[in-house]
């Protein structure tokens, strides 16, 4: 089982919401796709389901072509970032609307609603209506819709962004593991690169209705194949900055700061790319540089430290551990691992990729 | 917190308390008046307690206007609910079939009330309205100035003609304020287009609905110029719904007393059923 997009695209009068795109899903596998608001996702995942139709490509489900094929003759079920429950019915009612339509039986509707309401902690309120549900167990409610159908491909879009933060963090932890077992393909949709790493699986980065690189989660994040992939796969902002390499000698274009490279790519001009993270009030890993900055924003969110800081005309993110204490305006040391600098050549391609 | 006395504040508050007693509270005291006292003209006033209420809710003839109201209000709701739902389902919801559309079901809705009554009252003509002329060619006996009811049945339609926009409109801001989300849910559940209706579209207009109920409940009950302009409440007095038949009672037949009784009774019966209709469709609310 696998669900393969063979050149889709998607047109909307002389708008292109999609441009050719190819990817191949495999089964049991939780894919995310990872892009801003507008990137595509939401359009992508319709056309999977069959809710809309690509203008041109093909699409294949088991090895069968379904393209144009109707969403009520795919075995798929969808989540939205909306709470999607019907108004009036009680949450057993909801659960088993999908089952109850496709005609079956009430002892195995009744021993299926229990099982998925168990796994979803909603036994309890099985005789509530939505509206008296807490944001979170609305969601969980068409969760469990989606999950009771034992549907071929799952789709999530940005389920938990309504949520509030800690029912987010509890939701999110629980996900991957409510498809552990099940022979189904999971498509997640989110705008926030902390989802994916989360949730692992598979990332396809999304820009502007095109795939940029689709692999193991993992696997795009430390070796985005281009710089436009590791900025969407960057939360904080990833800094980017010019330098010029000879020898092993490596030097930003703006400033002094220099440090010895181990990267084997020819001499000349790369921009590189350095997540937050990479950037500390303190010395990590054994190859850090100093760089000199005046504080422009101090954030701290109590267990990390984001410090917005200035280097000649360069802005910059750091994002440290603890409470770092700086003050606005301030001139302060940070220090950079050089270890986990990402080198894209002109053509923004990755290329110490070794 | 130190608060300012200023009692010039008052002045901004004096306007609104003239205008209100001036166009609510005192001519309603002047109905209230009449009710409770006989008048011979020359403000000469003998006091009759509630013999007037006591008239009034024994007399024949406020039964029957109020049967006939209540028939007509039930028989319009009954038609232009649904109907105004059918419509607002059928009407598009994105292109420029929107603004051709909110224009038109907005018309019927701008046209003066008299003038509604006189254009229903010449299309139904029945030698030379075109709506009369036609029914007549076509073999039906029909004659709404002689038939009580064809009366019935022209003055029905002219509400429905009036009325039904206003339904339609409130009806179609419900359906647009569903997000598209549960149209796909459905979709993929495999929901019938009535399932889909009864499950997803009705309850999430329950709101409007309610509201339209009441305002048509509320405007039918107290029609006045469109059946008098009409029908003026015949043939006889089968179309004389309660307002008709106050105003005959008042003006026509000057009984002041028994009319600002009548007015009174009118005017509880209207609030009684805005508070129990009201009451129970919150009620639901509640629950759900």
């Amino acid at each position: 089982m696998s669900l393969e997009l063979k050149n889709v695209e998607k047109k909307v009068g002389i708008d292109t919401h999609i441009h050719p795109t190819s990817l191949k899903l495999e089964k049991n596998t939780i894919n995310v796709l990872l892009g801003s608001t507008l990137a595509g996702k939401t359009t992508l995942m319709q056309i999977m389901a069959g809710l809309d139709k690509p203008t041109s490509g093909e699409i294949w489900f088991d090895g069968k072509n379904v393209t144009g094929m109707k969403v009520q003759k795919r075995n798929c079920s969808m989540v939205y970032q909306q709470f999607i429950n019907y108004p009036n019915y009680t949450v057993y009612e909801n659960i088993a609307s999908p089952l109850a339509i496709t005609g079956v039986k009430d002892d195995e509707i009744k021993q299926r609603v229990g099982k998925v309401a168990e796994l979803l902690k909603l036994s309890a309120m099985l005789n509530k209506k939505p509206d008296e549900l807490s944001g979170g167990q609305q969601q969980r409610t068409a969760l469990a819709r989606a999950l009771v159908k034992d549907s071929d491909l799952i789709l999530l879009d940005e389920p938990l962004a309504n949520l509030d933060f800690k029912l987010r963090e509890e939701l999110r932890e629980e996900l991957p593991k409510l498809f552990e077992d099940r022979d189904c393909i999971v498509v997640y949709a989110t705008t926030e690169p902390s989802d994916a790493l989360m949730i692992g699986g598979n990332t396809a980065t999304l820009l502007e209705g095109k795939v940029i690189q689709y692999g193991k989660t993992l696997e795009v994040y430390n070796k985005p194949e281009n710089l436009i992939s590791a900025k969407v796969f960057s939360d904080p902002p990833m800094n980017i900055a010019e330098i010029t390499k000879r020898g092993d000698n490596c030097k930003f274009t703006d400033n002094n700061v220099q440090w010895k490279s181990s990267a084997k790519i020819k001499d000349g001009t790369y921009k590189i790319g350095i997540r937050p993270h990479n950037i500390t009030t303190y010395k990590e890993g054994n190859n850090s540089v100093e760089i000199n900055g005046k504080v422009q924003i101090s954030e701290l969110s109590g267990s990390e430290s984001l410090i917005h800081f200035t280097n000649g005309n360069l802005n910059w993110v750091s994002l440290s551990n603890g409470t770092q204490q700086k003050n606005v305006g301030e001139d302060t040391k940070l220090y950079m691992n050089t270890d986990e600098f990402l080198y894209f050549d002109q053509n923004n391609r990755l290329v110490n990729n070794g | 917190m130190n608060k300012t006395i200023n009692q010039k504040a008052w002045y901004f508050v004096i306007p609104v308390f003239v205008l209100v007693a001036f166009n609510a509270a005192i001519p309603l005291m002047t109905v209230v008046n009449y009710s409770f006292q006989e008048t011979f003209g020359n403000n000469v006033f003998a006091w009759e307690g509630t013999r007037w209420f006591k008239q009034i809710l024994l007399s024949e003839r406020f039964h029957a206007s109020l049967g006939r109201q209540f028939t007509f209000t039930f028989i319009i709701l009954l038609i232009q609910i649904p109907l105004g739902i059918a419509i607002a389902l059928t009407m598009p919801k994105k292109g420029w079939g929107v603004p051709v559309c909110l224009i038109l079901m907005s018309m019927p809705l701008l046209i003066p009330w008299n003038v509604v009554g006189a254009m229903w009252n010449i299309f139904a003509l029945p030698d030379i309205g075109f709506l009369g002329h036609s029914l007549n060619a076509m073999g039906f006996d029909y004659n709404f100035t002689q038939q009580p009811g064809d009366a019935w049945f022209t003055t029905i339609l002219m509400d429905v003609w009036h009325w039904t926009s206003l339904v339609v409109l409130l009806s179609y801001a419900g359906l647009n304020s569903i997000q598209p989300a549960y149209y796909q849910a459905a979709e993929i559940d495999g929901a019938s287009r009535w399932a889909t209706f009864r499950y997803i579209e009705l309850p999430k207009m329950k709101k409007v609905l309610t509201l339209a109920i009441l305002l048509r409940f509320m405007d039918s009950f107290m029609i006045y110029t469109e059946p008098f302009v009409l029908t003026g409440g015949g043939p006889g007095n089968t179309t004389a719904f309660l307002s008709i038949d106050l105003v005959k009672m008042a003006l026509g037949q000057f009984d002041l007393g028994p009319a600002a009784a009548m007015s009174l009774i009118y005017f509880f019966i209207v609030l009684l059923v805005c508070w129990v209709f009201y009451n129970l469709m919150m009620k639901n609310e509640a629950q759900s």
